[in-house]
C-alpha cells in the first residue's frame, strides 16, 4: 500500500485549490490604493549613442505624474552581479555598470530608455510616444567570435574589449595534453546550445509602494527569492537599510531561474514610489518579456574526447564562448563557470577534464540562469560527443557509458567536489527494463514501413543541486551565503506555521514541506502550513533555484523541527514527571518509555503557551524554533534516459514516440510531484531539443519576440502519457542532509535535450543519411531536412 | 491600444454607412485586427463591427450546387455545416488555429486580411471560388493579389463566398512550428473540368496556383504525376525555413493532397 500521509505519500497538492479556481494571489492582482501606473520606453535598436531625450511634450500630456531618465539615476547603483569569476591569470572579471535606466548608450533591443509614470497605463504609453529621442544607431554587436575580433566594436566604451572572462579550469593543460597525444581516437564536435526564452506562463510584475509616516518600502515582486532582492536591491542599487525595505513575492506564476535576478524594474519602480509618492505598478507584457526578462544558455562550443585503444574516456577538453548579453544579470557569470564546468566529467572517470570558457558581452538581452543553468549545457556537449564517439567506433553506446561510469563514491573527478553517492548502473538497467530496448527493432521496421525512420537516443547525466556550500562558493566568488533558513512556529492549540527562506512558484512547497513536518511528529498534515515570499514574515533564507528547496531549506526545516521535538519533551517529560530522555513521541503522542503514560501535542503545545504548569526555571515557555542550514556538499542526482524519435524523411518533421526517464533523486518525499517536476522539465527539454530558438539577425533585432515565431512546446509536442514514464525508483540518499534527498526540479530540463538530438541523429543513420554527426538545436524540421540534403 | 468608437450595424447597408466615416476599419472576427490594436499599430477613429449582421452569416448551397458561405460565418461553423457538402474545406476551417480563433475569426475576414500564411486563400482559390461583396462578384483568380492584398476597396465588405464543390479535394498543411500558421499549405480540387492547386505560406506574392501541377494532375491525378518541387526563387526565406524548403515542401505536401483526396 503506498502512504497516504507524510514523507512518501503523493498527496495531491494543496495549493492547486487556488490556483485552478483562479482565487491566486499573484502580483497583478495586488493593487495599492492611489497607485500610479509605469511605461517604459524601450530601445528598437541593439546598439546606439544617447545624444538627447526630450520628454518636454510628454510632461504635459494627460494624466502624467513624472517621467524618468538616466539622469534621475545618476548617483543610484546600479544592478549588481551576485557572483565574481576570476579569469585564468588571476584577474577579475570585468564588471561594466548596468544602469537602471540607459546612460549614455543603449546596449540592447528592449533596454529601458525612459520611465513614464501616469494615472493610467494607457496615458503612460501614449505620453513616451511623445518623448523624443535623439539616438546615434551604432554598430551591433552579435555574433560572439566577431565580438573578439580585434577591433570589433565595443558593447562598453569603458572596457578593452567584449571579453568578460577568459575562464580555465580542471586538469592543467600539459596532463590534459599528453590525454590526448596518447589517445587511440579523439572525437570532436562543434556545436551550439541554443539560446532560450524562458518564458514562466505570469510575465514579471512590480509594485512599490512607500509610507512616508515611518520611511518603509515595499516591492511586490515576481521573485524566486524575495530576500536575495531585498539584499541587493537595499545594499546595492538603492541604499535602503534592511529594516526600511519589505519585499514580497506572492503567488508567482513559475519562474524557471529569470525570476531569480533582481532587474531594473523593480528597482525603478521601489524609487518612483518615494520621488512621486505614490505607489507605480509594472506589469510587463509578454512583448516585454522577450526583450527584458534574463534569456537561457546561448553557448557555442568545441568538445573533445580522447579514448584510449579499449575505449576508455581518457581525456575531455571543452571551448565555450558563452554570451553574457549586453550587462550582466545577477548570477550570469557562475552559470557558464561553476555550474557548467563543475559537471564536465559528467558520470565518468575520466582522468583529465579541462574546461576553458570565455564570457563575452553582445548587443543582446542578458543571459543568465534558466532551469538547469549550466548543466544542461554541459550535459549536452558531454553526451553528444560521447554518442558520436560511439558511433565512430562502431560500440554500442550505452556499453560505452557504462564501461566508463564511476562505480565507487565518494568520487571525486578531476572538475568538482566529491560525488557524494550514485549508482549509475541502476539507473541505465532501470531505463533499459522501461524502455524495451529489445523491441526497438521491430519498432524502427513498423516505423519504416510507413516511410518513416525512427531512432533511439539514450543519455546520461548527472548535476549538481542543492546548492550550495557558502564557505565553498565564497571561495569561488559568490558575493552570498547560500544556507537556507525555516522557522517551526507551533501555536497553543497545536497548529503550527513554517516560515521558510524557499519560494513556492509551482514547486508545490506548500504541499511537500508539511509532509516531512507532519511525519516527524506524528501528526496530520493539515495541521501545518508554510509561509512563504515575505521578507517582513520569513527568516533570511535564499530562495528557490538550483534543486534546492527541499535539500537546503527542508534541512533547515528538519533541524528547527527537531529542536521542537527536543523541547517538547522536555515539557511532556515535565507534565508526565519523567525524564526528558525516557519521552517518545509518536503518533503525536508523548509517553513515557516503556509505560501507559502519555500526553498529547495538543496538551504540550498548549503548556508552552499557557505556561501554569511548567518548568519554568529550566526552559522558556513557548515552542518556536529557527535554524539556518548551510550544506556540506553539493547534492548530485543522477540519472539515465533514452527517447524514440520518428522523423519524416520527406519534411524533416521529429516526433518523439517514447520517452523514460530513470533519475535518481535519493528519498523522494511526495512522488507525484517529483513526477510532475520531471514531466515538466523534459517538456522543457524537449522545447529546447525541437522547438524553441530565441533568434537574432546580424542587426541585433530580434527575430523571435513573440510567440509567432518563438516555438513553445505544446500538449501535442510531447509524447502521450502512455508512451512517457518517468521513474524515480534507483535511490541512494544523499549522504550529507538529513532528508537524504537530491532535488529534482531541473532533471527533465538537463537529461531531455542530448537524447532527443542523440535519437534524431541515430534515426537518420538509419536511413543512410551517414553524413550527418550533429544538428544544432533546435531540431527543427527544415533543419533536418536541409542536413539531410547537405544544404 | 488607442481609444475609437464602436458602432455594431445589423445590416449591410447600414455597415457599409458607417464604414464611410474618415479612418474607420471594419471589424471581422478580429483575430488579426485586435493584437494589431493592442500593439498600436493601427488607430482607427471607429471599428465597424461586421458580427451582428445576420444576412452574412451561415452555410447554405446555392441553386448551381455552390457551397455559400456568409462573409460573417466563424471557421467552427464552416467546420461543422461544411462537413458534408464539402469536407476537405471543412476540415480546413477545423484546423485554422485554435478552439478561440476558430470561434470568431471569420472566413470574410480571412480573405479580406489575404495573411500569405493564411488557410482560406488556398482553399478559395484551389475552388475557383467567388467572392461576393456589398458591391460585386470578384472571381479568386482576380481577387488575390500578393501578400495583403486583394481586390477589394476601401469600405467594401464580403458579404459571400460561393465554393463550386469539387469531384474530389484536400488540404494538407504543413504547420509553422510556433504559430502553426500555414509554413505551407497545398489544396488540391479535381473537378470535371480539371485540377487546381492553390499554395499558400509559400510565396513572397502569397497564395498562387501552381500550374505545373495542375497540368500534370489533369491528366493524371495521382501523387506519382506530382511534378518535381518549383524553385525555391521568390519563396518566403525566414527563421523557420528558407525558400528551397518551403519549394521542397509544396511538391511534398501536393503529393499527400492528392493521396488523402483519393
Amino acid at each position: 500500500m503506498p502512504k497516504d500521509h507524510g514523507i512518501g505519500a503523493s498527496q495531491k497538492r494543496r495549493e492547486d485549490v487556488r490556483f485552478l479556481t483562479g482565487a491566486g494571489n499573484y502580483t497583478d492582482d495586488i493593487n495599492v490604493h492611489g497607485q500610479a501606473y509605469v511605461h517604459f520606453l524601450r530601445s528598437d535598436l541593439a546598439h546606439g549613442k544617447i545624444n538627447n531625450i526630450d520628454t518636454s511634450a510628454a510632461e504635459g500630456m494627460p494624466g502624467v505624474v513624472r517621467i524618468f531618465t538616466g539622469k534621475d539615476f545618476e548617483g543610484v547603483g546600479g544592478l549588481p552581479c551576485g557572483w565574481q569569476v576570476t579569469d585564468k591569470h588571476g584577474e577579475p572579471m570585468k564588471e561594466p555598470a548596468h544602469p537602471v535606466l540607459a546612460q549614455g548608450k543603449v546596449r540592447h533591443v528592449g533596454d529601458p530608455i525612459a520611465a513614464v509614470v501616469a494615472d493610467s497605463l494607457e496615458q503612460a504609453r501614449t505620453a513616451a510616444e511623445a518623448i523624443v529621442l535623439d539616438i546615434d544607431e551604432l554598430p551591433a554587436v552579435v555574433d560572439m567570435a566577431k565580438a573578439l575580433e580585434a577591433g570589433s566594436t565595443k558593447v562598453h566604451d569603458d572596457l578593452a574589449d567584449n571579453l568578460c572572462y577568459d575562464w580555465q579550469f580542471g586538469t592543467d593543460t600539459e596532463t590534459t595534453d599528453a590525454a590526448f597525444k596518447n589517445a587511440a581516437h579523439v572525437t570532436t564536435l562543434e556545436l551550439v546550445n541554443n539560446r532560450l526564452v524562458a518564458n514562466p506562463m505570469e510575465p514579471r510584475v512590480a509594485v512599490g509602494d512607500y509610507s512616508r509616516a515611518n520611511d518603509e518600502h515595499t516591492l511586490y515582486t515576481t521573485s524566486q527569492n524575495p530576500h536575495v532582492i531585498r539584499l541587493l536591491m537595499g545594499a546595492f542599487v538603492l541604499g535602503i537599510p534592511e529594516h526600511k525595505l519589505r519585499v514580497v513575492a506572492p503567488d508567482v506564476g513559475g519562474g524557471f531561474g529569470t525570476k531569480i535576478f533582481h532587474y531594473a524594474e523593480e528597482a525603478f519602480c521601489t524609487f518612483a514610489a518615494k520621488a512621486c509618492n505614490r505607489p507605480v505598478k509594472w506589469t510587463s507584457t509578454r512583448s516585454e518579456a522577450f526583450m527584458s526578462d534574463a534569456h537561457g544558455r546561448d553557448h557555442v562550443t568545441k568538445i573533445e574526447l580522447a579514448l584510449d585503444k579499449d575505449n576508455n574516456f581518457i581525456g575531455v577538453r571543452t571551448d565555450t564562448l558563452a554570451n553574457m548579453g549586453a550587462y550582466l544579470s545577477t548570477f550570469s557569470s557562475s552559470v557558464p563557470t561553476w555550474l557548467h564546468g563543475t559537471l564536465m566529467a559528467g558520470n565518468y572517470k575520466t582522468p583529465a577534464v579541462q574546461v576553458n570558457v570565455k564570457a563575452v558581452f553582445t548587443n543582446t538581452v542578458p543571459v543568465d540562469a534558466y532551469r538547469g543553468a549550466g548543466r544542461p549545457e554541459a550535459t549536452f556537449q558531454l553526451e553528444r560527443v560521447i554518442d558520436k564517439a560511439a558511433r565512430e567506433l562502431g560500440v554500442d553506446p550505452m556499453q560505452l557509458r557504462r564501461q566508463n561510469f564511476i562505480t565507487s563514491f565518494p568520487y571525486e573527478t578531476p572538475v568538482a567536489v566529491a560525488y557524494d553517492t550514485g549508482d549509475y548502473h541502476a539507473t541505465m538497467d532501470k531505463m533499459e527494463e522501461l524502455m524495451d530496448i529489445p523491441g526497438f527493432a521491430a519498432r524502427r521496421a513498423e516505423s519504416e514501413k510507413n516511410g518513416k525512420l525512427r531512432g533511439l537516443g539514450i543519455n546520461c547525466f548527472i548535476e549538481a543541486c542543492g546548492i550550495a556550500p557558502s564557505n565553498l562558493v565564497g571561495q569561488l566568488g559568490a558575493r552570498a551565503g547560500l544556507y537556507d533558513a525555516a522557522t517551526v512556529r507551533v501555536n497553543a492549540t497545536g497548529s503550527i506555521s513554517v516560515m521558510v527562506g524557499a519560494h513556492s512558484h509551482g514547486q508545490g512547497h506548500e504541499t511537500v514541506f508539511p509532509q516531512v513536518v507532519a511525519e516527524m511528529l506524528g501528526i496530520d498534515e493539515s495541521m501545518v502550513d508554510i509561509v512563504h515570499g515575505d521578507t517582513s514574515k520569513i527568516p533570511f533564507g535564499m530562495g528557490t533555484y538550483g534543486s534546492r528547496s527541499l535539500a537546503v531549506c527542508g534541512s533547515a526545516m528538519v533541524r528547527a523541527t527537531e529542536k521542537i521535538i527536543n523541547k517538547a519533551k522536555k515539557i511532556a517529560g515535565h507534565l508526565l514527571e519523567a525524564s526528558d530522555s525516557d519521552i517518545e513521541l509518536k503518533d503525536g503522542q508523548f509517553t513515557v518509555a516503556g509505560t501507559d503514560k502519555s500526553v498529547a501535542w495538543g496538551d504540550v503545545t498548549l503548556a508552552a503557551y499557557v505556561p501554569h504548569n511548567y518548568p519554568l526555571e529550566d526552559i522558556e515557555p513557548g515552542l518556536e524554533e529557527t535554524a539556518f542550514y548551510d550544506p556540506a556538499n553539493f547534492t548530485y542526482p543522477a540519472g539515465a534516459y533514452a527517447c524514440e524519435v520518428e522523423v519524416d524523411p520527406d519534411t524533416g518533421k521529429v516526433t518523439i514516440e517514447k520517452f523514460v526517464s530513470a533519475d535518481d533523486f535519493g528519498n523522494v518525499v511526495n512522488p507525484m510531484i517529483v513526477e510532475g517536476q520531471v514531466h515538466g522539465g523534459i517538456a522543457q527539454g524537449i522545447g529546447q531539443a525541437l522547438l524553441e530558438n530565441c533568434a537574432y539577425d546580424e542587426n541585433g533585432q530580434l527575430l523571435s519576440a513573440s510567440y509567432m515565431d518563438y516555438a513553445m512546446p505544446r500538449a501535442d509536442d510531447i509524447p502521450h502519457m502512455a508512451s512517457y514514464v518517468v521513474d524515480h525508483s534507483c535511490q541512494t540518499p544523499c549522504t550529507h542532509n538529513p532528508l537524504g534527498v537530491k532535488g529534482c526540479g531541473e532533471a527533465g530540463a538537463i537529461g531531455s535535450p542530448p537524447t532527443v538530438v542523440n535519437a534524431v541523429i541515430d534515426a537518420l543513420h538509419s536511413g543512410g543519411h551517414t553524413h550527418v554527426n550533429h544538428i544544432d538545436m533546435p531540431v527543427s524540421p527544415s533543419r533536418v531536412w536541409a542536413a539531410i540534403n547537405g544544404q | 491600444m488607442y481609444s475609437f468608437d464602436i458602432q455594431r450595424p445589423t445590416s449591410i447597408a447600414d455597415a457599409v454607412a458607417a464604414l464611410s466615416t474618415d479612418e474607420a476599419l471594419p471589424l471581422g472576427g478580429g483575430q488579426t485586427l485586435i493584437p494589431t490594436l493592442k500593439q498600436r499599430l493601427s488607430a482607427p477613429s471607429v471599428l465597424v463591427s461586421l458580427g451582428a449582421i445576420a444576412e452574412i452569416k451561415g452555410v447554405c448551397t446555392g441553386d448551381d450546387g455552390a457551397l455559400c458561405i456568409g462573409g460573417g460565418t466563424t471557421h467552427a461553423t464552416v467546420a461543422k455545416e461544411a462537413a458534408s457538402s464539402y469536407p476537405a474545406l471543412a476540415a480546413l476551417a477545423g484546423n485554422i488555429g485554435d478552439p478561440a480563433v476558430r470561434n470568431r475569426g471569420t472566413i470574410g475576414g480571412s480573405l479580406a486580411n489575404n495573411d500569405p500564411s493564411a488557410c482560406y486563400p488556398a482553399a478559395a482559390l484551389a475552388s475557383g471560388a467567388t467572392i461576393v461583396t456589398n458591391t460585386r462578384s470578384i472571381a479568386a483568380d482576380d481577387y488575390f493579389q500578393g501578400m495583403f492584398a486583394t481586390a477589394l476597396n476601401e469600405g467594401e465588405i464580403i458579404t459571400e463566398v460561393r465554393f463550386p464543390v469539387p469531384e474530389k479535394a484536400a488540404y494538407m498543411k504543413f504547420e509553422q512550428p510556433a504559430s502553426r500558421f500555414a509554413l505551407v499549405g497545398v489544396f488540391v480540387a479535381k473537378y470535371a473540368d480539371g485540377v487546381r492547386v492553390a499554395v499558400t505560406g509559400a510565396s513572397e506574392d502569397g497564395v498562387f496556383r501552381w500550374t505545373e501541377a495542375e497540368a500534370a494532375l489533369s491528366s493524371n491525378f495521382s501523387a506519382d504525376a506530382v511534378p518535381a518541387a518549383p524553385s525555391g526563387d521568390g519563396m518566403i526565406s525566414d527563421l523557420h525555413g528558407s525558400g528551397a524548403y518551403r519549394a521542397h515542401l509544396i511538391a511534398v505536401m501536393t503529393k499527400r493532397a492528392v493521396a488523402a483526396a483519393g
